[in-house]
Formats: structure tokens, C-alpha cells, sequence
């Protein structure tokens, strides 16, 4: 039977770690990821985990060592943040372009400077272009649920692709919640074994890496989108095939409230839960607003997005990421483009808010609602807002 | 060489797992000492190349020149990838996934990739004591890119980015001293080779990968491309280094150091840097400066070694 254990949400990463019987860890200590990686390093040490743990002397050997071992057909995780996902960004690119299914947690956190060690999705959010299948959580349960996936849909052979799991530092990452760990046998039925037939062996020699002229060096690059692209059916396959045996689904986009809803918020990662909370005020006074959240944030949903908001008058997005001299929000800008040519659609409102660990709370949401709701009005709509910023 | 059959057709294997059809200069001595190298590798072995020379002129896709399990990822992340092949072939045997055999895992990288962009990388990699062997061909540049100075460039060699000008006499630094530093991470096993000297360094490699935990072996590799020599004079080149002491071939086994090539007496500096364009330019004063920095490093070495200066001639 599964148990329900109140837990901070990165010992649970660890502790799903184990039950996906991983083969190889290499990582490096940043905070706010550190617990994830510490606890992994115990459940190896007192033989509850058979893996090899390789304490690398920095994040960029982190993800290279993961290269080789995903390379030579061991199930491979690593976990990091903010400045370490920064050392491992070149690398970031060779494990998605070399199509290796190395699963990475991510404890976002800001990126220097200043130095803050509090969440945000500024580490990430350089990495939108790197080729790897990216998810945000919006807690500790989900967490769990998405690493168990994560592996089996990495690693598929219609995928290999990396998978990168989102999840806000501190807000998330120090969190004690109630958490159900569904049974270890119960996960090794969903997750197969990782049989790499392409794996690095003298039995089979193959070579991995070849540089690729002009004439090949596009189609690489095509494959590799499409491979991407066309993952969220497996995504999709995998997330329902786990509500089926575990009973929690999940989806690409979700919406809460939306129906009729004539704005609608618009947000990623722990933000969720608050804007639900936020959203359930504004509907008892009678407000006519709702929320979408983006679960996928690669590859993009767009048809599932659209479908989400082409009902609303204002598509207020709040991005937890400055693109610093950029025309809105990351995420923003990302639904601007997709919605541009469509005939109906929301007027979209960029706003930027939770930086360098900034809470947002309940009432800063209506707030932003309110506030939202007025600058879509006005005929001089601002590019972006930075929400309560004192300038 | 001369008698090949006679002397060599016996002790070396005839097996090329490094493929002839390969992109590198004419008269590459790298290439020469990787052919070398593989040969002694035997088939249980897998190769991680980091970016450079020998990862260019052996894998334009859709061709690579190895008949081994090959990967190449970056430029500074060989000593990396290659914990984690060895870290997931122990514990996947370990799990009985795949059958238990000894596989060797070697990285190879040139001297940009090992002594100055991948050192990191390597060092760490040797203190966590990973079960590889490194190999560094060294061609005292980044020849790939267009003969650019690196930390191994030797004092007064003119490069792309060291040239030798009005007020410059080229690099100006001495070359970093890469096998000390690989000895003082107390890996077992550490030497220099040649692909001059092709008995030693076979003899070498496979010392090396039957060593439990690290080894490193640095590869003095003749670049005719990059120091401005004769394509037709890179075996010569290599000897010539050995002979008059700008690379002395050594092995530090365990921590003691052990000559391999005893020179009996050195030979004029001139001997080597002669032919060479890199050094065209260097005064008698300047080829005498470094003349005797070479023979204080050389009886520093002898000493490690335990044997008595040699004459030099002096």
C-alpha cells in the first residue's frame, strides 16, 4: 500500500530516486538543491541504494560525468541550480543533442548579481533552447509523481531525450508536505529496467560525437526538434498511464476555474497553489477570473495553451524571470508569439514577479489582477511591469 | 624503420583499431603515436576523445576512423566523461545488467584540453580515483584551431597568439611541468612517451591500463604543421627532444621515478630547435638561456631518478 509521510519535498526526490533503482548519480553542491543530492549520497552509503555516486569536483563535470554513464547505458540522475545549471549550460546541449536520457532535478534559484540564493526561474529559463524536455511542479507530490515518469519517458526509445524537472527553490525544494510514495515494487512494474541499445561497449562498438558538416549539421538539428516535438505524446501517454496505476494525472496545461472566466492568470511552478487560493477569493466576491498553468514548458503546448485561454478578454502572465531588456516576460513572450496570428484571443498582459525569492502572496495576486485587468484597458499598454518593484 | 618484419612484425599487433583514411597532416606525429596507442589497447577498450586534432581527422559524420566504442562530447570534459563510462560499467556489472569483463577506459585529449582547459576535469577525476587512463598527446599548441600558445608551449616558440615580434620573443613563459602535477594527485602510474620511441610507448599504454586506478602518460607528438618543420622529419624530431633533453622519457611508478631513455650525454639544443620555424628566431643568447633551463630540469630529473648528472659537455 502506499504511504502518505510528511516530507520535505527534496528528500522525496531523493527518496523516488531510489525507487527508480537509479544506476548512476554525479553531482555538485548548490544550494537550494543540495538536500536532494545529500540524501542520495546517504541512501548509497548505507546500501539502500545500489548506485555509484560520483562527487565531481563541479556541475560541469556533474552533467559530463552523466554523458558517460548515460552514454554507456546506466540510468543516470543528477540535480542542481542556478549558477551550477549555468557551468553545465555547453553540456546541456550535448546530452539532449546525443539524445541521452539523463533525468536532472532543478531547484530553481536567481542567478548573480548580486549573489541570491532564493528562487526564481532566471537559471532555467537560459536554458529554454537546449534541446532537453522541461517541467515545472507545483509541489513536493508532484515532485515525486514526475520523477517516477520522467525516466520512463526519457528513456524510451521513441524519446531519449534528457528531462529536466522544475521545481521552485525553497518554496518548493525546503517544503515538508504530506506526500504519498506509492510502493517500490509498484515502481519497478511501471519502470522498466534502462536497455540502451546503442550503449558504449566493445561488444557492439559505436561511435558517439562525429562532427557534422553544413550538408548534415541541419538535419541533426531538425531530427533532434522533431524528437522533441513530437515527445509530448509519449509525455502525454506516460502521465496517463500513471493516473491509471497511481490515481494522480497530469497534463500538459491545466486550468482551474476557467470556465466563463473573463481573465485569467497565467503561471508556472509553486505560484499555482497560491493563485488557486487567490483565484477562489476573487470568484467568491464574484469576480469572473481563472487560471491556466503550464505543466510542459518544453516542448511548448501552444494548441493545448490556446485552447486554454482563447476564451478570455485579458491573459495576465506572470513570469518569475526578467528577460533583462527584452520586449515581456519569457514565458509572455512565448504566448504573445504563439497567439499573434490566431483571430481570437486574449489581450496579454506581461508581468514579472517572485524574483530573488520575493514572496507573491494571495492578495499580491488579486493585486496583479486588479492592476492587470486596468493596464489592459488603457490603449498604452506597458511591454512589462515588474510587480511591486520600488524604483 | 627498417627490417619492420624482421624486428616488429611479431610483437606488434597487426590490428589497426584506429583506421587508416583519417584527415590528419602529413608527417602528424600525434597521429602516429594514437595509431600507436590503439594498437596497444587491444578490443576491450573504450576511447573518450575531447575535442581537438585527433577528434577532428577521425570523425566526420557519417565516417569515423574508430573500430572501438567511441565518444567524444567537449573540450575539457574527457577526464569527466570518462568517470562516468567507468562508474556505469562497475555498478551495471555490479547489478548483473551486463556481463562482467575488464574494459578499459581511456581519454585522450591534446595538451590545450589537458593542461589548460580540461585540467580541472582531470584532476578531479584522478583524486576520485577512477580506474582510466588519460593520455595527452602533446604538440605544444592548439594546432586544431590555428597554432595558438597553450601552457605547454615551450619558452621562446613563436605561435599565433605568442608570436615572435619587435618587442617579443615569442611565448614567455615555461612550459608547465604536467606529469609533476599529475604525480602529486599520487596516481600509481605516470610516464612520458614518444611515438619515436613506438616499443615504449606500447609498453607504456599497457602498463597503464593494467594499473588499478588512474594512469596518465604524456605523449610528446611532433606537430610539422604547427612548428614550421618537415612533414619527413617528425620521427627525427621526436628522437631529437629525447637526445638532448627538452623531453625526457621517464615513468613515476608509485611515486619513483624511473628514466626510460638514459642519455649519456645530451645533446647542443641547436640539434633540435634547428629546422624547427618556431624557433627560427630565437638568438644565440636566447637558445642558450633555454639550452640551460633544459639541462637544470633534466638533472633535477635525474636526480628524482637516483642517478648522477651526466656529462653534458659542459
Amino acid at each position: 500500500m502506499a504511504k502518505r509521510v510528511g516530507i520535505e519535498s527534496s528528500i522525496a526526490v531523493a527518496d523516488t530516486v531510489k525507487m527508480c533503482d537509479v544506476d548512476v548519480v554525479a553531482a555538485y553542491p548548490i544550494t537550494p538543491q543540495t538536500h536532494i543530492v545529500e540524501h542520495i549520497a546517504d541512501l548509497v552509503a548505507n546500501g539502500e541504494l545500489d548506485a555509484e555516486y560520483i562527487p565531481v569536483e563541479s556541475e560541469h563535470s556533474a552533467m559530463s560525468a552523466c554523458l558517460g554513464s548515460s552514454a554507456a547505458g546506466a540510468r543516470t540522475f543528477t540535480a542542481t541550480a542556478s549558477q551550477g545549471l549555468e557551468l553545465m549550460h555547453e553540456v546541456l546541449y550535448v546530452a539532449s543533442g546525443m539524445r541521452l536520457p539523463i533525468v536532472m532535478a532543478v531547484a530553481n534559484r536567481a542567478v548573480s548579481a548580486p549573489l541570491s540564493i532564493w528562487g526564481d526561474h532566471s537559471d532555467v529559463m537560459s536554458c529554454r533552447d537546449t534541446g532537453w524536455i522541461q517541467v515545472f511542479v507545483e509541489n513536493g507530490q508532484e515532485a515525486v509523481d514526475m520523477t517516477i515518469c520522467s525516466f520512463k519517458i526519457a528513456e524510451d526509445p521513441s524519446v531519449l531525450l534528457p528531462f529536466m524537472i522544475n521545481l521552485d527553490g525553497f518554496h518548493l525544494s525546503h517544503v515538508i508536505e504530506p506526500i504519498i510514495f506509492p510502493e517500490e515494487e509498484e515502481v519497478k512494474a511501471f519502470l522498466p529496467n534502462f536497455d540502451y541499445k546503442y550503449r558504449l561497449t566493445p561488444d557492439h562498438p559505436v561511435a558517439m560525437g562525429d562532427f557534422a558538416t553544413p550538408p548534415l549539421f541541419t538535419e541533426a538539428r531538425w531530427a533532434h526538434h522533431m524528437a522533441l516535438v513530437n515527445s509530448q505524446k509519449k509525455i502525454v501517454e506516460v502521465w496517463n498511464e500513471f493516473e491509471q496505476k497511481f490515481g494522480r494525472g497530469y497534463k500538459p496545461v491545466e486550468t482551474y476555474k476557467t470556465e466563463g472566466a473573463e481573465t485569467l492568470l497565467f503561471t508556472m511552478g509553486s505560484f499555482s497553489e497560491t493563485a488557486m487560493t487567490a483565484v477562489d477569493q476573487m470568484r467568491e466576491q464574484g469576480k469572473n477570473v481563472g487560471l491556466v498553468r503550464l505543466r510542459l514548458w518544453r516542448p511548448f503546448p501552444f494548441e493545448e495553451i490556446y485552447e486554454a485561454v482563447k476564451g478570455a478578454k485579458t491573459l495576465i502572465v506572470l513570469d518569475r524571470a526578467l528577460s533583462t531588456g527584452g520586449p515581456a516576460g519569457p514565458v509572455a513572450s512565448e504566448i504573445k508569439a504563439g497567439l499573434y496570428n490566431k483571430e481570437v484571443k486574449p489581450k496579454v498582459v506581461s508581468i514579472i514577479g517572485g524574483i530573488g525569492g520575493r514572496d507573491i502572496h494571495d492578495y499580491d495576486f488579486i493585486n496583479i489582477v486588479e492592476h492587470g485587468e486596468a493596464l489592459a484597458k488603457t490603449s498604452d499598454i506597458a511591454p512589462y511591469e515588474i510587480y511591486g518593484v520600488r524604483g | 624503420m627498417e627490417n619492420y618484419n624482421v624486428f616488429a612484425s611479431r610483437v606488434v599487433s597487426k590490428n589497426e583499431p584506429l583506421a587508416p583514411g583519417h584527415r590528419a597532416c602529413t608527417g602528424c606525429g600525434e597521429v602516429l603515436a594514437l595509431r600507436l596507442c590503439a594498437k596497444a589497447f587491444g578490443k576491450n577498450t573504450i576511447v573518450v576523445n575531447a575535442t581537438g586534432c585527433m577528434e577532428i581527422i577521425a570523425s566526420q559524420a557519417p565516417y569515423n576512423s574508430w573500430r572501438l566504442p567511441w565518444i567524444h562530447t567537449l573540450f575539457e570534459n574527457a577526464s569527466a566523461t570518462a568517470s562516468g563510462i567507468e562508474a556505469a560499467i562497475k555498478v551495471l556489472a555490479r547489478k548483473n545488467r551486463v556481463p562482467e569483463s575488464e574494459i578499459n577506459v581511456v581519454a585522450i585529449g591534446g595538451d590545450g584540453s589537458t593542461v589548460d582547459i580540461g585540467i580541472q576535469s582531470l584532476s578531479g577525476a584522478l583524486e576520485r580515483g577512477h580506474n582510466f587512463t588519460y593520455i595527452c598527446f602533446d604538440n605544444e599548441a592548439y594546432m586544431n584551431t590555428g597554432i595558438q600558445r597553450s601552457s605547454a608551449t615551450p619558452f621562446g616558440a613563436s605561435t599565433t597568439t605568442s608570436p615572435a615580434g619587435k618587442k617579443s620573443i615569442g611565448q614567455s613563459t615555461w612550459k608547465k611541468d604536467m606529469p609533476a602535477i599529475m604525480a602529486a594527485h599520487n596516481i600509481p602510474y605516470v610516464a612520458t612517451a614518444c611515438p619515436s620511441y613506438p616499443f615504449d610507448l606500447m609498453n607504456k599504454v599497457e602498463k597503464a591500463l593494467a594499473t588499478k586506478g588512474p594512469a596518465y602518460i604524456h605523449v610528446f607528438s611532433v606537430c610539422p604543421t604547427g612548428w614550421r618543420s618537415a612533414g619527413n622529419l617528425s620521427v627525427r624530431y621526436g628522437r631529437l627532444a629525447v637526445e638532448t633533453g627538452v623531453f625526457p622519457l621517464y615513468e613515476i611508478e608509485n611515486g619513483v621515478y624511473k628514466m626510460s631513455v638514459e642519455v649519456p650525454e645530451l645533446k647542443p639544443l641547436t640539434a633540435y630547435t634547428k629546422g624547427q620555424g618556431r624557433f627560427k628566431h630565437l638568438k644565440e643568447d636566447n637558445l642558450a638561456k633555454i639550452e640551460a633551463r633544459v639541462h637544470e630540469e633534466y638533472e633535477k630529473l635525474l636526480e628524482k631518478c637516483n642517478l648522477s648528472a651526466v656529462e653534458e659537455g659542459k
